[in-house]
């Protein structure tokens, strides 16, 4: 083919591409999310056009790790896409500050969400929320089944039966107590202590208390989640502490350990790798206390303010927010459940396992995901780190919760009461 | 230039300098002289700020940034100490039998001692993550197998053990450089000063201390500069097998993970181009005195030695 006709295919390209903009108005999603592409392209995107045909939507990912850069770069220079999904907290808060993401605080659809869920996209004070959220991970242990059976046991309600059912499972011998390792850190602790911590500092009220320096993390309730995590070491397999995220995640689908002490994302992939029945129990609760769970929000989806389809991406938005997008959204990501305080029925019984807590406990994000980890030491990760040394028993809780709030007090200076 | 003032001949020394000073000016002077200025500079709203030399009181102020500096600038002298005395020593000792000549299949050990030189340290780095990884590597299986179990320890997430460990790995890839840079440096020494050395007696291992180590120093001195350089900048091992965290509790933090997760950040931790440099700085420096010190005090003095 010559060079002209090219060009020419290309014009005509172009010229039928802007009669067809013409008739309907078109819609672009900046995402990082570029794993669930196909899901939006073939599930989700389609429920919508289905319902509003005079809107087109492209969802248009880029890659998770140079998503908030290309997307500043884009925002600064005019050419970001109508639709911005929304990391949580201070990544969004400053595009937010920047006049980058529209202020969404009067759409009714936020009524569907619980302050909970709000808190990643919403201004410190809670006046101004500027993303309509998606979907949160949860926290809790998922166990094998069969060896459950096969030692005759039973999920473990209290923190005493809990740590009664791993001394049988050792004494038994058949299978590693529980599958984490301390070499990456970061397991120990979100799915450590974030996961079982949540009900000492009951939740969001022990967590505010802390944002508004009413607390101490050298307090009780934020030092027993260490004592209790330093139990743990016993109970991990042989050389836990060379044992990394992928080593765990495979020693459990193998069958080798009874209890994996999970977030919600880990379904899909359980799901697909493990020949055994799998069941999930919440973490449990101190004997005649309450069940809180760690309900962490990730992802949301708010509007670029330069948008010249600010209707379009208005509705786009409110359907976001509606029910029917909760029950899509979360039965095509099981694992990633939606924030919407709507009934949502899910296909995979693990996942509905998972989401049914948020009836019995109270939900809570991570602890220093808001607001604590902006300074340096940041505390998101100084509490990695302290949480794998007090399982590898090189520091005591006592220390760990030290070391916390020494790294706290070296810049964090609580607002006035 | 004096070549172009004295006559047009010269023009050419000029011209094919060119490319070379170009291409480095662009790639090595220039990045160094932005890194030294991104250093005395920081952000404050939204805006580049001359701070002069805040960033290095910070670095060295700060106990929050001076444990972090001072606990990086110690594992790397450990890591280095742990190369001079075993890297080093062992790469001499194989070129020195390489360079007996009734060895046979010298060419099959030479290639197999440097083959792991070449290799990308993310396999380096994995592959011995396996071997040493307690639920699937051969390491405890093959103690289990001469009954010495109970001296496996699972290596990279102790911290007394993890930076010795990493530091060995990195002795077994880089072992072959030592080894051949020496092996030519015993190939280059005359037959005529070993055969006068026979002539009066000195033979087998005699030999080697009296003539051929003097006669290899120069090299001796050029590998450990190479290897001070080296291991100051390491960096791609210990992040290949603990991450940028350094784990266990930072135990394997050298100078380049730290400037790593302070330049560009890590996880909800922003990056601080700022401190970044100054921590780049720092390892520029230190880099820079080791190698004047060589040059001025140790370089010169061996030159006698040289032929």
């Amino acid at each position: 083919m010559k060079p002209r006709n090219i060009v020419g295919i290309m014009l005509a390209a172009t010229v039928l591409g802007g009669a067809a903009a013409a008739q309907e108005t078109t819609l672009t999603i900046e995402s990082w999310r570029n794993d669930d592409l196909s899901i939006w392209q073939d599930k989700i995107i389609p429920a919508f056009e289905a319902k509003h045909p005079d809107i087109h939507v492209v969802f248009a990912p880029t890659a998770p790790a140079q998503y908030n850069s290309a997307l500043n770069a884009k925002l600064e220079a005019g050419t970001a896409g109508d639709l911005i999904t929304c990391r949580p907290f201070d990544g969004s808060l400053a595009l937010f500050k920047a006049g980058h993401l529209a202020d969404l605080t009067d759409m009714p659809e936020l009524a569907n969400f619980g302050p909970v869920a709000k808190s990643g996209w919403s201004t410190d004070d809670g006046a101004h929320t500027y993303c309509m959220p998606m979907a949160s991970v949860i926290h809790g242990f998922i166990y094998n089944a069969d060896a459950f059976k096969e030692l005759g046991l039973e999920e473990p309600k209290t923190t005493d039966e809990f740590y009664a059912l791993l001394d049988r499972i050792k004494e038994d011998g058949t299978y590693i107590p529980m599958a984490m390792g301390t070499a990456d850190e970061w397991e120990a602790a979100t799915m450590g202590y974030a996961n079982i911590g949540t009900k000492y500092w009951k939740g969001e009220e022990g967590r505010k208390a802390l944002i508004a320096g009413k607390a101490k993390l050298t307090d009780p309730e934020w030092v027993d989640p260490y004592r209790e995590l330093a139990k743990w070491g016993p109970y991990l397999g042989d050389g836990f502490e060379a044992q990394s995220y992928p080593d765990s995640q495979n020693l459990f689908t193998l069958g080798r350990a009874a209890i994996y002490p999970a977030g919600s994302w880990e379904i899909s992939g359980f799901n697909a790798q493990a020949d055994f029945k799998m069941g999930a129990f919440p973490p449990p609760v101190l004997p005649g206390g309450d069940c809180y769970i760690s309900d962490h929000v990730d992802i949301a989806m708010g509007m670029n303010p330069a948008s010249p389809n600010a209707e379009a991406a208005k509705t786009f938005l409110a359907w976001v927010g509606s029910p029917e997008f909760a029950t899509l959204y979360s039965n095509a990501l099981p694992g990633f459940f939606s924030l919407s305080n709507a009934d949502v029925k899910l296909e995979d019984p693990l996942a509905q396992e998972m989401v049914d807590w948020r009836k019995t406990c109270k939900s809570s994000i991570r602890p220093f995901s808001q607001i604590l980890s902006r300074g340096t030491p940041n505390l998101n990760t100084e509490y990695w780190v302290t949480s794998a040394n007090v399982i590898r028993g090189t520091m005591t809780p006592e220390e760990a919760g030290q070391h916390m709030q020494d790294a706290l007090d070296s810049w964090y200076k609580p607002p006035a009461q | 230039m004096r070549a172009e003032t004295r006559s047009k001949r010269r023009w050419h020394i000029a011209i094919f300098l060119a490319p070379a000073v170009l291409v480095y000016t662009a790639l090595m002077i220039l990045p160094l002289f932005g890194t030294l200025k991104l250093s005395l500079y920081q952000q404050v709203d939204q805006q580049q700020v001359f701070v002069g030399l805040d960033n290095f009181r910070t670095l060295f102020g700060d106990p929050n940034w001076s444990e972090s500096f001072w606990r990086a600038l110690k594992n790397n002298t450990w890591f280095f100490i742990i190369h001079m005395l075993v890297q080093n020593p062992i790469g001499i000792a194989i070129a020195a039998m390489l360079s007996v000549p009734a060895l046979r299949f010298k060419g099959f050990y030479r290639t197999a001692i440097f083959i792991p030189t070449i290799l990308s340290f993310v396999i380096v780095g994995f592959a011995w993550k396996l071997i040493l990884s307690p639920l699937w590597g051969i390491a405890p299986d093959l103690l289990k197998m001469v009954g010495l179990k109970h001296l496996f320890h699972p290596w990279l997430g102790k911290e007394e053990y993890a930076l010795t460990t990493i530091a060995l790995i990195s002795v077994w890839q880089f072992v072959g450089i030592p080894m051949m840079l020496i092996y030519a440096a015993l190939l280059s020494i005359p037959d005529e000063i070993l055969e006068a050395g026979e002539m009066d007696g000195i033979t087998g291992m005699k030999a080697f201390w009296k003539i051929k180590l003097p006669l290899i120093l120069p090299s001796i001195g050029i590998i450990s500069i190479l290897t001070f350089v080296g291991n100051f900048n390491a960096f791609d091992l210990v992040y290949t097998m603990e991450g940028a965290m350094a784990a266990p509790n930072y135990s394997t933090e050298v100078m380049g993970t730290f400037l790593f997760r302070t330049f560009f950040g890590h996880q909800t931790q922003p990056g601080d181009p700022n401190m970044g440099a100054t921590i780049a700085m720092m390892m520029f420096f230190i880099i820079l005195t080791g190698v004047v010190i060589y040059l001025f005090l140790i370089q010169t003095r061996m030159r006698r030695y040289q032929f």
